[in-house]
């Protein structure tokens, strides 16, 4: 604004307004936004690349494959690997599997290995195949529930219900997803009031942490920040996981935005694994090598080892015979100690 | 101080009885203000393509040229005086600049390494220039065989004749977040550079991540340097997607005040220190983000897209913007 009267220079700029006068926020009452500049200290890693990675893959995955890969994950510093999911195999194919890899991965102790269960048959061969995490997936979106588990939110809660009882008998912990957060393929908007309503629900029901979904990677840092301060309202930020979908490249920008909000779990794929089945040959999972790296540079501790995570990635492509969707892997030719830490 | 309370005291008067008077001029649907509008500055036909290695027709860069011109971006940065010895891509700098259909309220600045290509740019019809520094000294020793002050020192030269025939002139400064060859580049000395060619005279500075190394933190640290010495209107980014940080660290920046960003359309331009890596952030995927904030830019996202498809054609290469790959339909 350079010499015009500084009353000029407040009229026309609201930021110099609040920036020259801290005392006005105060005074007009403003609600404090979040601090930008605070970050998490820890943000845990939900890796789903072993199930909502190659769930999304074209190329059937050998059973040994697939256990090579959850225990080379095991080894990175990771403290979740979803490993698979208790569904028909008439559905999903790429899981029909799921009871032999639940079997023969190495589970270490300090590492936990979810299984999507989506209602009381699925649970209960979960239970008998070793699972001591499940977790449920209901939607946002009505019209995506129908088309996708053939029921409305209202009835996938009512299965979920089950699912949630006999898994606290079981003492096992639940966890919650919410898809189509930030919009869905078909009905497009979806109200961040519908989005607070169903998290409710599965808190409610006994999940212990909610997942949310931007199924269609079509969310942006504006999206995320309405759909969180709208959730935030009613549900504790430390219950939150956002899982976002890099198809329109978002994906990063809209985590940051989740990490100054307050959100500390991030749900990421090795690779990048996934593509998205809304947008022929687009992108899907956001790549945790790209989300660890992130993370790094913020000074935010993960437990990952960057360099690790990166020969897994490796190691998977090369078994679909796909590139690496991660950037970071495909920057990186050698693993570099800079890139790397081990916490 | 004093002269703020009659004002402030208005202000108040205002908001408690007219309600939903607002003074903003920026974005108040995020979480901290943003600004209300960004101004992008196209750099693909020149730094995309100067780092494509197919070699494009002069006809192939004009109709691109127009093309974005047609998608309403206000800067388009069309070509590079350069000695074609050493960029041969922008060895038709002269038929390009004569052959664009310069559409009214668009800037068309060029690249012009010393005096020589200023006087052949000016002569060739350009109406702004751009000059490059380093923010560290061993990539402007390996990359223009001169230390960082040499390297200004030449283009005082430029400078000078710019200013007596009204032509502005933008900086460039690479390795703001890091350098191939230093790694970690000190904030301070990105500021320092960043003071001297604002006092030269670059009515803007674009601050280069030329690796894609930068994150957020550093992005924010950085700008928190630079802006000590040059005002923050001043300030543009230019961030490489090398390692997929770019549309974050773009909004760390929009969040720090920045209100220009350098992008290029279809993510041309691959980066030569890493090979088969990703190089310019894609501006498809830019203003995808900026529309999601209500920032205004003027750009249209789908007449962006199409000159997107354009020069991939033309390139027999896959866009590397995500908006384009995903959407078939917007």
């Amino acid at each position: 604004m350079g010499n015009a009267p500084i009353a000029v220079k407040h009229c026309l700029n609201y930021g110099a307004l609040m920036g020259d006068s801290p005392w006005m926020p105060w005074l007009l009452q403003e609600k404090k936004g979040p601090d930008i500049h605070k970050f998490p200290d820890f943000v845990k890693i939900v890796e789903v690349g072993p199930r909502d990675g190659l769930q999304n893959e074209k190329e059937m995955v050998p059973t040994e494959v697939k256990i090579q890969l959850i225990d080379m994950l095991s080894q990175t510093g990771l403290s979740v690997i979803e490993a698979t999911s208790f569904v028909s195999s008439k559905w999903v194919a790429q899981m029909a599997d799921h009871t032999e890899v639940l079997r023969g991965i190495n589970k270490l102790p300090h590492v936990r290995y979810p299984v999507l269960t989506p209602n009381l048959q699925g649970f209960q061969a979960a239970v008998e195949a070793g699972a001591s995490e499940v977790a449920v997936f209901g939607s946002a979106s009505e019209t995506f529930s129908k088309r996708n588990i053939n029921c409305s939110i209202e009835e996938s809660m009512r299965r979920f219900e089950q699912v949630i009882t006999a898994a606290k008998q079981a003492g096992i912990p639940v966890r919650g997803y919410v898809s189509c957060t930030l919009g869905c393929p078909y009905e497009g908007d979806i109200q961040p009031a519908q989005v607070k309503k169903v998290v409710k629900r599965l808190l409610e029901l006994g999940c212990y942490e909610v997942s949310l979904g931007d199924t269609t990677g079509a969310g942006t840092a504006g999206s995320m920040a309405a759909m969180l301060r709208a959730v935030t309202t009613e549900v504790p930020v430390h219950a939150l996981a956002v899982h976002c979908h890099d198809t329109y490249g978002q994906a990063l920008a809209n985590i940051l935005t989740a990490l100054q909000m307050g959100v500390s779990v991030v749900d990421s794929s090795v690779a990048g694994l996934g593509g998205c089945p809304y947008a022929k040959g687009a992108g899907g999972n956001v790549s945790t090598e790209d989300v660890v790296y992130m993370l790094h540079g913020l000074g935010i501790e993960t437990g990952v080892d960057l360099s690790k995570v990166i020969e897994a990635g490796e190691f998977i492509c090369q078994a679909l015979n796909r590139p690496t969707s991660s950037k970071v892997a495909q920057a990186t030719n050698k693993s570099k100690p800079s890139l790397s830490r081990s916490d | 101080m004093v002269e703020t309370i009659p004002f402030t005291l208005c202000f108040l008067w205002s908001r408690s009885y007219l309600g939903a008077f607002s003074l903003d001029g920026v974005s108040k649907r995020f979480i901290c203000p943003l600004p209300e509008r960004v101004k992008i500055v196209e750099v693909g036909p020149r730094d995309g393509l100067q780092n494509e290695k197919t070699i494009v027709p002069a006809e192939v860069k004009i109709r691109l040229i127009d093309m974005l011109s047609e998608a309403g971006l206000p800067v388009i940065e069309a070509t590079s005086f350069v000695s074609p010895k050493w960029v041969p891509q922008m060895a038709d700098q002269e038929e390009v600049m004569r052959g664009i259909q310069r559409k009214p309220g668009v800037n068309y600045p060029v690249l012009t390494p010393n005096l020589k290509g200023y006087r052949a740019a000016v002569t060739a019809g350009a109406k702004e220039v751009a000059i490059f520094g380093a923010a560290s000294e061993l990539f402007s020793k390996k990359n223009i065989n001169c230390s960082v002050e040499e390297s200004l020192q030449r283009f005082e030269e430029v400078m000078k004749a710019a200013k007596q025939e009204g032509i502005p002139v933008r900086g460039y400064i690479s390795c703001v977040l890091g350098c191939p060859y230093e790694g970690k580049v000190s904030p301070v000395k990105v500021a320092e550079v960043a003071k001297r060619l604002y006092s030269m005279g670059c009515y803007e500075i674009s601050l280069g991540d030329t690796i894609g190394v930068g994150t957020p933190g550093g992005m924010a640290e950085m700008l928190e340097a630079v802006k000590k010495e040059v005002p923050i209107h001043a300030l543009a980014v230019h961030c490489h997607d090398t390692y997929g940080q770019a549309l974050a660290n773009i909004l760390v920046a929009l969040q720090n005040g920045v209100s220009v960003v350098d992008s290029s359309v279809a993510g041309l331009g691959g980066c030569p220190y890493a090979q088969g890596a990703s190089g310019n952030v894609a501006t498809e995927d830019v203003i995808y983000m900026l529309n999601g904030l209500g920032i205004h830019t003027g750009v249209d996202l789908p007449k962006l897209m199409d000159a997107g498809s354009y020069i991939c054609r033309s390139l027999n290469r896959r866009t590397s913007s995500k908006v384009a790959q995903a959407t078939c339909k917007l």
